[in-house]
């Protein structure tokens, strides 16, 4: 990007792509979803006090065809999965996933055969949140790498 | 709290044939088993008679002692709200012949519960009126809550169309239930 001064006005230059990848980046709309105690965690980190709207994730939508990223906040039973997958086919692409905490990730403590081993199994994941559950702050630095993630993403595959 | 022992008098003279068998229990609560064959009875009559009145069925459930026969308890917990009175009930089955009669047209509560019974121990409730799973997936095989049955499985995760059920479907089984409901 470069400030072109030979105009009144302040012009910023740049590339289509660029700028696709910061309006992508600094408005990530997650799903309202939460399926166990990591949902506590991350409704911490929406609210004030963690305040992710520092990083323009804040607006948490009612309907998956509004949002851009799920986050799989919890364990996510064998008799769930089916609807957690319809949730992320409805979304809207592009659309990222964020598995938070160790049972959303492979399954944490509930090695049983009612909660599936791993949300991967069902949507696939962009970032992975460690934390039994993990605080606002890990939740955060997630965000901040799914936000790395999606500026590299290329408008084109080539 | 009125004696247990008096409470189980009472009930064997409400239904003089059955064979109501008392049994010990730690918190003194009145706990009492009675055979497969005459639950119905026994049922009907602990909820109308007027000494007894046991209108809330508070619990249903049902414990498997496996290897032991016989195998399993289903464990009925009956509040008599009129005569300040609980009672545990219980009725044991054996493991290959695991069936009892539903109690769901005498406690309307006891539909989801029985059902709940059938999804984790695989005990049949002959005559209930909607016997589907409650809590796994309807096509699950097994029944979790079963001491043989193991705890971790190595099983693909399936993402099939969760149940589907058109309005029509939807209308004749509220139709149904308040028919049960009614007998």
């Amino acid at each position: 990007m470069g400030i072109e001064s030979e105009y009144e006005i302040p012009v910023l230059t740049t590339t289509v792509e660029k700028m696709v990848q910061w309006a992508r980046r600094s408005s990530i709309w997650p799903v309202t979803f939460g399926l166990a105690c990591c949902a506590i965690e991350m409704m911490a980190m929406s609210c004030s006090r963690y305040d992710i709207a520092r990083f323009g994730a804040e607006v948490f939508r009612g309907s998956p065809r509004q949002s851009d990223l799920m986050i799989v906040a919890g364990r996510l039973s064998r008799k769930m999965a089916p609807a957690l997958r319809r949730i992320y086919d409805q979304m809207p692409e592009p659309k990222w996933v964020i598995s938070m905490g160790a049972c959303a990730s492979i399954g944490g403590v509930f090695d049983n055969y009612a909660i599936v081993q791993g949300v991967d199994q069902v949507v696939p994941v962009d970032v992975y949140v460690p934390g039994c559950p993990p605080r606002p702050e890990s939740l955060i630095y997630g965000i901040v790498q799914l936000q790395r993630k999606i500026a590299e993403q290329r408008l084109v595959q080539v | 709290m009125a004696d247990a022992a008096a409470l189980v008098a009472s009930i064997q003279s409400a239904v003089p044939d059955a064979a109501i068998e008392p049994a010990a229990s730690v918190d003194l609560q009145a706990t009492i088993f009675v055979t497969r064959d005459q639950l119905p009875a026994v049922a009907r009559a602990l909820r109308d008679h007027a000494d007894l009145k046991f209108a809330f069925l508070a619990e249903l459930t049902a414990a498997d002692y496996w290897p032991h026969e016989p195998r399993f308890e289903v464990v009925y917990v009956l509040v008599s709200i009129e005569h300040k009175l609980r009672l545990r009930m219980k009725v044991r089955l054996s493991g290959d012949d695991a069936h009892l009669a539903t109690v769901s047209a005498i406690w309307p509560a006891a539909n989801w519960l029985e059902r709940e019974v059938w999804d984790m121990f695989g005990i049949v409730f002959d005559g209930h009126p909607d016997p589907r799973r409650l809590l796994m997936p309807e096509d699950w095989e097994g029944f979790p809550l079963r001491k043989d049955s193991p705890v971790q499985i190595r099983r693909p995760t399936t993402t099939f169309e969760p149940l589907q059920v058109t309005a029509e479907e939807f209308r004749e089984n509220v139709q149904r239930d308040r028919l049960s409901r009614e007998t």
